[in-house]
């Protein structure tokens, strides 16, 4: 039986032997409504990167400070200073808060919060050095691409003497946020105080170049167009080339509630699945594509093991971000149920560091 | 090991236990996807997706059952336990009509000392004042209901389809595997009994579904009886009009567990879909699933997203909290490519 349509059988053709995808192929997919032309193709690219294993991780977040200069309209957890709800941690907090998580047995901290406009830089590496005095063994994932661009500015330094402190402080790697959607149209609209493609890409470029690893996202389901998406999904392959430095990369569904665009709906399940799918397909120099189960639920993102998935993140306890706009997920999932869940779906469930070491249980 | 099956499937063969237990036992999640969908599109070739617009009433939470999945029954005496008036019965009808819907879904626990005259009368009295189409009472409700009436079960079915029952839900089959259900639900009706009363039903003309709960303690081999035993049944009497398979949700029972996955959800519905193979209809379960399931679930077999449930109570006791508006189920079936169409109890289009 055939699973693969008949007018998508050219890109199937590719798919098979190794071939890049076209722009113009991604469109068709995003496109197309043939979930399972698109997810078988999507499984052999899986499948021939990572074998059966699905990996997941032991990680905690921590959001240091809501309190941001921007104001991005898709954003329903940011504060201006003076607003109620506002808050900063002390480093003192910060630590108390890693303490908490050390019974589970954490590997990773995953470290974000917002633009904040008086904190000096002192205050991010003593972040750095404090967590790493106190939890050596623990990887720091922390500060997106947007974070490091205006610590550079609050410390005076370039984008890569500010990374190269941050590493000498205990930084390990950096998450993918903050990228959105690259077009200049969606960014005027959406978040015009944010950096803009070039300068996203030239600080991830500038990490991976001093040896700092890193994610790439894409926040999709608001006024982005298809060919948007694929624009997006072509530059990071294009430095991908050029680095090799990014690892996995992570679909975010936008979560209307509570934010300024609370007028559109959430992404539908057709839609998530497919965008997973054809990010798998598109990014062929990428080792990883993430389901990030905070945004899209458990029930999808176990699903997704089927069309190209081979991570499902991990524990994320006390995720905030998210949730502020309205996710109705858990703020957790135990390590145990993580692996009932991936050996559900027929795949290996593969506990791994930040870094995709596989952990010796 | 698929191929003996797939080569089934192409020749339009019936399969039997043993390729509805090695289907189950696949992982291969888009080959039974596409199975599935490839047979609802030749059963279906019209780019629908049906819905349809009721209430669920549940006319009383006092049940004598006790089924340990169960977290909605009450005993009698108990500070929680209810029996709806006739007022509040009719005002949820009222509601039910002014928002367009035309089917009530009457269930309710096993009620230790109501006999057949209450029933008759609840049924009477809501078809004098509305035109509305009554689906009620699953089969372990008609056997309680004979039973403590003393009264066969076949002229139970008749004085309540003289009194104005349209048809009968398929809730109560749980999974139609003995040594199962008692384990799960000792006192409910026999799986025999379960399949009794719905050849009794469809005998007389009154039409039913049928439902599957699984992800609880049965096995693969437990499902596919369950399916081939309907599907028998199915064969003689032709009187099924829909199979609805859903999970188990364990919150507050006293089976507890891990709640069934996406995955085994979505395998499950496109099994059922290429093994009932005499079913014109299988619904999708979005109050269990979801919203993002649900839409999912379309490609794997289902054309009917159930009820837009104004009110749904025995499900959200044991924790489901998934709501949908009408609104919301149009745009979801719209976004995967199909035309959305209110359709009556018997998957009638209703002229808008």
């Amino acid at each position: 039986m055939e699973i693969v349509s008949t007018e998508l059988k050219d890109i199937l053709k590719k798919v098979e032997k190794g071939e890049r995808l076209s722009s113009d192929d991604g469109i068709r997919l995003f496109n197309s409504k043939d979930i399972f032309s698109i997810g078988y193709m999507a499984n052999i690219i899986r499948e021939r990167k990572n074998g059966n294993i699905a990996y997941f991780v032991t990680n905690a977040h921590i959001n240091y400070s809501n309190i941001c200069v921007n104001r991005c309209q898709f954003c329903a957890f940011s504060k201006e200073k003076d607003d109620p709800g506002a808050y900063s941690m002390t480093i003192e907090d910060i630590l108390k808060k890693g303490r908490n998580f050390l019974e589970q047995d954490i590997t990773e901290f995953h470290i974000v919060g917002g633009l904040h406009p008086d904190l000096p830089f002192n205050y991010y590496l003593e972040m750095m050095t404090s967590l790493k005095k106190e939890f050596p063994e623990i990887h720091i994932q922390a500060f997106t691409a947007v974070e490091i661009s205006h610590l550079s500015k609050i410390a005076g330094l370039s984008i890569r003497d500010t990374l190269l402190k941050l590493k000498e402080a205990g930084l390990g790697s950096i998450p993918g946020g903050g990228a959105e959607v690259f077009s200049s149209r969606v960014r005027e609209n959406l978040c015009k105080e944010k950096i803009g493609k070039d300068e996203w890409l030239e600080v991830m470029k500038s990490a991976h170049e001093v040896g700092i690893k890193s994610n790439a996202t894409m926040l999709y389901g608001h006024i982005e167009t298809v060919k948007e998406r694929v624009e997006h999904l072509v530059a990071l392959r294009e430095l991908q080339d050029k680095t090799g430095g990014f690892q996995s990369f992570i679909p975010l569904a936008f979560h209307p509630k509570n934010t300024r665009l609370d007028n559109l709906s959430s992404t539908t399940g057709l839609d998530d699945l497919k965008t997973l799918a054809v990010s798998r397909i598109m990014l062929d120099n990428f080792p990883h594509i993430k389901a990030f189960w905070i945004m899209i639920g458990t029930k999808l993102a176990q699903v997704s093991l089927s069309f190209g998935i081979d991570d499902i993140d991990g524990t994320v306890m006390e995720e905030k971000i998210t949730h502020s706009a309205g996710a109705s997920t858990a703020e957790y999932i135990s390590r145990n149920n993580l692996i009932r869940m991936i050996k559900e779906a027929g795949r290996e469930p593969v506990e791994r560091d930040t870094l995709y070491n596989k952990i010796k249980n | 090991m698929l191929t003996a099956i797939l080569k089934k499937i192409e020749n339009e063969k019936r399969l039997g236990f043993e390729d509805g237990v090695n289907l189950f036992k696949s992982k291969d999640l888009i080959l039974l996807g596409r199975i599935a969908d490839n047979i609802r599109q030749k059963l279906h070739p019209e780019k629908i997706v049906t819905f349809i617009v009721d209430r669920n009433i549940n006319y009383t939470n006092i049940c004598i059952s006790r089924c340990h999945f169960c977290a909605f029954y009450r005993e009698l005496g108990s500070p929680e336990a209810y029996l709806l008036s006739e007022e509040e019965l009719y005002k949820k009808i009222e509601e039910t009509l002014e928002l367009g819907g035309t089917q009530i879904l009457m269930q309710g626990g096993l009620h230790p000392d109501l006999g057949i005259n209450f029933y008759e009368d609840m049924l009477k009295g809501i078809k004098n004042r509305f035109k509305i189409h009554i689906h009620a009472f699953s089969p372990p409700e008609i056997i309680h209901i004979a039973g403590i009436s003393h009264l066969a079960i076949k002229e139970t079915l008749k004085r309540l389809k003289d009194a104005g029952l349209g048809s009968i839900p398929g809730g109560g089959a749980e999974i139609l595997v003995e040594d199962l259900r008692k384990k799960i639900s000792p006192v409910k009706c026999t799986a025999e009994e379960w399949l009794q009363v719905m050849k009794e039903a469809h005998k007389i003309g009154l039409k039913s579904s049928a439902t599957m709960m699984f992800g609880h303690i049965e096995s693969y081999e437990d499902r596919v009886n369950h399916l081939l035993r309907i599907r028998k049944l199915q064969d003689e009497t032709g009187g099924f009009i829909a199979f609805i398979p859903w999970t188990f949700q364990s919150a507050n029972t006293k089976l507890g567990g891990e709640p069934v996955s996406g995955f085994d959800y979505l395998k499950t519905l496109a099994i059922s879909r290429i093994l009932l193979d005499n079913f014109r209809n299988i619904q999708a379960s979005w109050v269990t699933q979801g919203p993002k399931v649900a839409q999912i679930a379309l490609s794997f077999g289902a054309n009917d997203l159930g009820s837009t449930m104004i009110e749904e109570n025995v499900v959200r006791a044991a924790g489901a909290c998934y709501r949908m508006s009408r609104e919301e189920m149009e745009s979801l079936v719209k976004d995967c490519g199909f035309t959305p169409v209110q359709r009556d109890t018997f998957y009638n289009a209703i002229k808008s």
